[in-house]
């Protein structure tokens, strides 16, 4: 079953640099569906879009549609706030907010108007332990998250964002700047989440493509090259400049 | 290693030869600016303080030991006042009694009286410090020479006393009171007035507004307006706030009578407006340097524009706020062409009973007492710019400290 259809989606900086070229493709609930390609290949851009965040950005035209189960969320009387209520994404560089570990994992249902203690309580044990954080941090709820490690401070936004219990998590690089054993713990987590949420992930390197995608699309330059589902696109790739790329002579 | 030929040998050496004689040709300019700053800067502190402090002579009009056996200084309350009945003509002092009644009145406030109305200090003649420091001896024969019954002492003239006195019109019981609470009055309006509206114009320009022509040159403007000479607000102040709304400025709205628009309040407002342009760039600097990943972060977990904004982009920003809405406000304490315009009074002994009262300001003070013929009024001047310098370095200095205080790192 298809979760987001994107339909001939093309996108401008209002600097004028083109960021997306006629991009349409179908992005399947419950798997891992993975972006790479080199920079500047509109990747993020794209992920951005999913939760409008790119409205934050100065940006000049869009055309074409994103049908998050069948309803256009690129129309200008979509509600963002429950949009980014069902679409959660977590960055490249973890970004604690200036709150203890149960604060930032409160704040999102809070701002929400959640109050029930229980409720907060069940949430904060639930998402931290889906982000395999829980044995970590379960003892320090109420110590300042900035004071954790960068691979903990990024998997507490990542169960910040489950918190919410979104249907969609989108994932800019995650693992960028961690080290290999957290970046192993990231990638387990994703592999347990796809059973409940269907996750759109921007991998750092072709490595970790290959290993997490169920469905992989290759970008460069703003166009969607290749999309296939499984490990084809890495073991038989059909266009060259995806061969190219994936077998390491440029990129 | 491969042997690099170009530039030769000798043309190398001779090149770097050059450069460090050219580098420590700059290094040697800068340091020569720096050390003309820090002369001039010493050399306008050593003036004030030369004019601050040093010797005075002075003749009594009556002597002290005519009217009393004991010293003054030693008298009690009581005594004081007695002093007073006995050598004030009854209508003075039945009007001094009816100002306030002599049993209230403290024993310096008697003192000063007694100074002041019977013993009649007359200044004759004021050194600088300087002059007093080196030149003792040929002080000490002059005054022999040209008033002999006057007596010589070394004077403080930035005194507690000279904080704590009003006005006066003989500059040995002048003092800065009224000025002082003048200043804070107007720094309280100009404050309330520019920091909310500043803030507020901030967070419109940097998160709200959108990327276009107007708010472009709405942006210019704002620069520009931080520049415009200060009488030109004078100016706008005098239009606006003393002429055109006069009704509410004078206070007759809140029923004064009797009044007209040269308010404190008048005054406060426009420094206010004076300073607004720099609250706001201030405060759109500090909005700036807050990380977009925090926005994107709390957009992220589904925050509206607005609680984004205050309760992550303002704790991040305030600082940054705080430290540039008191280099306003340092501003405003300084500031003197307006209120000059605004129709600041030039002489006052009343404090300011409210924001709807005359006032005057420090260096409306300072101002008027450098254009006084008599030499004494110069001392006071300097010790009211002493007063000026410390409050100013204050202000400054506690921006400092609350920027380092609270100043957060991503």
């Amino acid at each position: 079953m298809n979760k987001i259809i994107i339909d001939s989606l093309s996108l401008q900086y209002s600097d004028g640099t083109e960021s997306l070229r006629n991009v349409s493709m179908a992005i399947p609930a419950n798997q891992i569906t993975v972006l790479f390609g080199p920079a500047g290949g509109g990747k993020s851009t794209l992920l951005r879009c999913l939760n409008r965040l790119n409205d934050l950005t100065e940006v000049r035209a869009s055309k074409g549609k994103i049908l998050l189960d069948g309803e256009n969320i690129l129309d200008p009387k979509t509600d963002v706030i429950a949009l980014r209520r069902r679409v959660g994404m977590v960055f490249a560089r973890p970004v604690v907010l200036p709150l203890s570990i149960r604060g930032n994992l409160t704040y999102g249902l809070e701002l929400a108007g959640e109050t029930r203690r229980s409720r907060l309580d069940e949430a904060v044990e639930r998402s931290l332990h889906l982000a395999a954080i829980w044995d970590e941090v379960k003892d320090r709820l109420d110590e300042p998250a900035v004071a954790l490690s960068g691979g903990q401070q990024q998997r507490v936004c990542l169960a910040r964002v489950l918190a919410l219990q979104p249907e969609v998590v989108l994932l800019d690089e995650p693992t960028s700047g961690l080290d290999p054993i957290s970046t192993g713990k990231v990638e387990a987590a994703l592999q347990e989440l796809k059973k409940d949420y269907s996750i759109i992930l921007v991998p750092h390197s072709v490595q970790q493509a290959a290993r997490t995608a169920d469905h992989a699309a290759f970008f460069l330059q703003g166009e969607l090259v290749e999309f296939r589902p499984g490990q084809e696109i890495f073991t038989n790739p059909k266009d060259k400049r995806t061969e190219d790329y994936v077998t390491g002579r440029f990129g | 290693m491969a042997k690099y030929t170009y530039p030769e040998e000798k043309d190398l050496q001779k090149f770097v030869v050059a450069r460090y004689r050219k580098a420590w040709i700059w290094q040697t300019l800068f340091l020569g600016s720096l050390l003309v700053a820090i002369v001039s800067l010493l050399a306008l502190l050593l003036n004030v303080v030369d004019g601050a402090f040093g010797y005075v002579a002075y003749e009594f009009k009556k002597d002290p030991s005519t009217i009393s056996a004991k010293p003054i200084e030693q008298l009690t309350q009581q005594e004081l006042a007695a002093l007073l009945q006995a050598n004030l003509s009854t209508g003075a002092y039945k009007k001094l009694n009816n100002e306030t009644p002599m049993g209230e009145r403290s024993e310096s406030d008697l003192y000063g009286l007694v100074l002041e109305r019977i013993i009649q200090v007359d200044t004759k003649a004021t050194y600088s410090l300087s002059d007093s420091l080196f030149r003792k001896a040929e002080i000490q024969a002059e005054v022999a020479e040209k008033y002999p019954k006057a007596r010589l002492d070394f004077r403080y003239w930035l005194t507690p006393n000279f904080l704590t006195s009003p006005q006066s019109s003989k500059a040995e019981f002048a003092g800065v009171r009224t000025a002082i609470l003048g200043s804070i009055w107007l720094v309280l309006i100009a404050v309330t007035l520019a920091l909310p509206v500043g803030v507020g114009a901030a967070i419109y320009l940097q998160e709200y507004a959108r990327k276009n022509s107007i708010n472009t040159l709405i942006q210019t403007n704002i620069n520009n307006l931080a520049g415009v000479p200060s009488i030109v607000y004078g100016m706008l102040g005098l239009a606006i706030f003393v002429r055109a709304f006069e009704i509410f400025t004078s206070g007759a709205m809140f029923g004064i009578v009797d009044a007209n628009g040269r308010t404190i309040m008048s005054a406060g407002l426009t420094m206010g407006i004076l300073v607004l342009p720099l609250v706001i760039i201030n405060a759109q600097e500090a909005i700036k340097a807050v990380p977009d990943s925090i926005r994107q972060a709390a957009f992220g977990v589904g925050a509206t524009k607005w609680q984004t904004v205050w309760s992550h982009i303002l704790p991040s920003a305030l600082p940054g706020i705080l430290t540039g809405s008191i280099l306003a406000m340092s501003r405003a304490v300084g500031e003197t062409a307006p209120l000059i315009i605004v129709g600041a009074s030039t002489f006052i002994s009343q404090d300011p009973s409210g924001p709807f009262s005359k006032f005057t300001a420090l260096p409306i003070q300072i101002y008027q007492w450098t254009a006084r013929a008599q030499s004494e009024f110069h001392n006071i001047a300097a010790a009211a710019i002493l007063v000026l310098l410390i409050l100013l370095l204050t202000l400054n200095a506690s921006a400092i400290l609350l920027r380092n205080r609270f100043q957060r790192r991503y």
